[in-house]
């Protein structure tokens, strides 16, 4: 019988097994050996060693892309954390119509990421969109060139997904929602203000939601494609100011064939993404915790 | 950060009328109305600058200080059919082919990954916790560091410039999926199993008769997470797409926005078309989406 029903169940895994090792486990591993060769488009692979990641050492471009990517996450993932859980803090109140609001607030999230880089793009014009006509309309005569000037570019996107921060509150909406209520009241006749309940309640409760968001954001950085190459053309902007890192990937890969190279790109990117998740599975233990009958839900 | 509401119901002050408690909470209320009011516009006043754009005829200049938010002198709705129907951009084809890519992901991902989720929920078998272990691992590999043996994966098998690259892998279930239908499996009685084992049905006539009709509604959303991610998506459709005949609308409208001396008026007349299905649908089907996404939020 439950012979049976193990042979019933990897059947069912069947289309997932086969995915894993087609999809993923193969072409893991052959992107590993493709990175250690010369391959290009054009010519046939030469076992090289390690020499593709020696010379990402002294490529002025991976260090650039590296940057942007790095210059990315420290500007956006506080920035949207904060924003995110401040707006979910707003839309936990029970007011009339709060729905209707979370809804509007939610909407950015599920554009595409083309449509919405093309509407900023043209928010940000320099000289006459909406974002420079309202600082000049507050008072600062010179407001950021954005995506014109290399210094401005970043945070011209990052700027623009503040218009999707909705994205991240709606998760810590959901978290906030499951903070049992209780803990509010028995710290409430403790004495307890709204900023201490805030710092030892809603925060520490909050904290595998928190977690989660944080780490989602960090590999997801390292996937910013659409933006940058929307507002900043195959080639990442001015003075390469948006060549985010998986744009570089991109260019070096297909637009100049250079696979053995792209593959050590890749691979780098694979090992900043394992540290991420290992460092999730190692905190995740003194910070997920399920509640119980959570699933039951 | 200091919440000026609480975030609960305190019925202290109902007795009394004009207390100071009383007093403290309208104010926060309406301090938290004027904030959302304002959050709200934030995000709406932009769209609206864009239907602006989009109405207004060729000469006049989409640019203007002070913007201007709302259509109000111009209403030039053929700008969309104009945008829409261009011989070098034939959005209409490439909406077509967007919505075959997105048929054909929603057929696979529904398929496979409810398939791939019943064992995870309801069957006991040796390595379960394992593979499962697996399942979320998956979902943090960002899957473009696979995009180039992938590619020649594609290439070699003679798919490169098909739909197949885009399609064909949406049927080894995405752990996204697996784990959402998955989550929802296991909320239903045990009960059913046995009943249905007691009645003579299989595993798999207890998953296709008994299961499956329950999760139509998580089903249903993953069906728009699906619609949104391959109808939203520009890298993979740029990779494997060779010809401006087969191409998306992402693509489409990335390419019209790179190219020199661009009609604004048109440009935002396209963007408008490429998100208005994904707003119609996000209004339908939001508060599922947004529980969706909570969930996953929670249990990540």
């Amino acid at each position: 019988m439950a012979r049976a029903e193990e042979r019933a169940a990897y059947l069912f895994l069947l289309p997932w097994l086969v995915g894993l090792v087609v999809f993923l486990i193969g072409p893991i591993i052959a992107s590993l050996i493709i990175s250690l060769t010369d391959w290009k488009i054009v010519t046939s692979p030469n076992f090289i060693g390690l020499a593709n990641y020696q010379d990402m050492l002294s490529d002025r471009f991976f260090w650039q892309s590296l940057g942007v990517t790095l210059r990315y996450i420290v500007l956006s993932v506080p920035l949207y954390m904060v924003a995110g859980l401040a707006l979910a803090l707003v839309l936990n109140q029970r007011l009339r119509g709060m729905y209707v609001f979370r809804t509007i607030l939610y909407l950015p999230a599920v554009l595409s990421g083309v449509a919405v880089a093309i509407l900023w793009m043209s928010l940000l014009n320099p000289d006459l969109g909406a974002v420079n006509n309202a600082l000049r309309a507050l008072g600062i005569a010179n407001p950021p060139r954005w995506l014109s000037s290399p210094d401005w570019a970043v945070p011209a996107v990052v700027l623009m997904g503040l218009w999707g921060v909705g994205g991240g509150a709606i998760i810590y909406l959901a978290g906030l929602q499951n903070i049992p209520p209780q803990l509010y009241e028995a710290a409430a006749i403790d004495g307890a203000g709204a900023v201490q309940r805030f710092f030892r309640i809603t925060l520490p409760m909050l904290s595998p939601t928190l977690f989660f968001v944080l780490i989602t954001s960090l590999i997801g950085a390292f996937q910013i494609f659409d933006v940058a190459y929307v507002m900043g053309g195959s080639r990442g902007g001015r003075g390469g100011s948006l060549l985010f890192y998986l744009l570089y990937m991109w260019n070096e890969g297909f637009r100049s064939g250079r696979l053995g190279y792209a593959s050590a790109l890749a691979w780098v990117l694979v090992v900043l993404a394992a540290i991420v998740i290992i460092i999730t599975f190692k905190v995740s233990d003194r910070w997920v915790y399920y509640e119980s009958g959570d699933d039951k839900k | 950060m200091a919440t000026t509401v609480k975030p609960w119901r305190d019925g202290q002050s109902a007795a009394q009328t004009f207390t100071w408690p009383r007093i403290r909470r309208l104010c926060g209320v309406v301090f938290v109305y004027a904030l959302v009011l304002t959050l709200c516009a934030f995000i709406l006043l932009p769209l609206g600058w864009m239907l602006t754009a989009a109405l207004k005829p060729d000469r006049v200049p989409i640019f203007t200080v002070p913007t201007e938010w709302f259509p109000s002198q111009y209403w030039h709705w053929e700008n969309f059919a104009r945008a829409l129907t261009a011989p070098s951009r034939p959005f209409l084809r490439y909406t077509l082919n967007t919505l075959i890519i997105v048929f054909g992901n929603i057929v696979g991902t529904l398929l496979s990954c409810s398939l791939v989720a019943y064992p995870f929920a309801r069957l006991r078998f040796r390595g379960s916790a394992v593979l499962f272990n697996i399942v979320i691992i998956t979902l943090l590999i960002p899957w473009q560091v696979l995009m180039i043996p992938q590619f020649l994966l594609f290439f070699n098998l003679g798919w490169y410039g098909t739909y197949l690259p885009l399609i064909v892998p949406s049927f080894t279930a995405g752990a996204f999926y697996v784990f959402l239908i998955r989550q929802y499996m296991r909320t239903f009685p045990r009960e059913l199993d046995d009943a249905s084992r007691i009645d003579g049905c299989n595993h798999f006539q207890t998953f296709w008769h008994i299961i499956l009709p329950l999760c139509v509604p998580v089903l249903a959303v993953c069906a728009v997470f699906v619609f949104l991610g391959s109808w939203n998506d520009l890298l993979g459709p740029l990779i494997y797409l060779d010809s401006n005949e087969k191409f998306t609308v992402a693509i489409g409208m990335a390419n019209f926005v790179t190219r020199a001396n661009t009609p604004w008026n048109l440009l935002m007349a396209a963007n408008i078309v490429m998100m208005l299905p994904v707003v119609i649908i996000y209004f339908f089907a939001q508060d599922k989406l947004i529980g969706g996404i909570a969930s996953v939020g929670l249990k990540g």
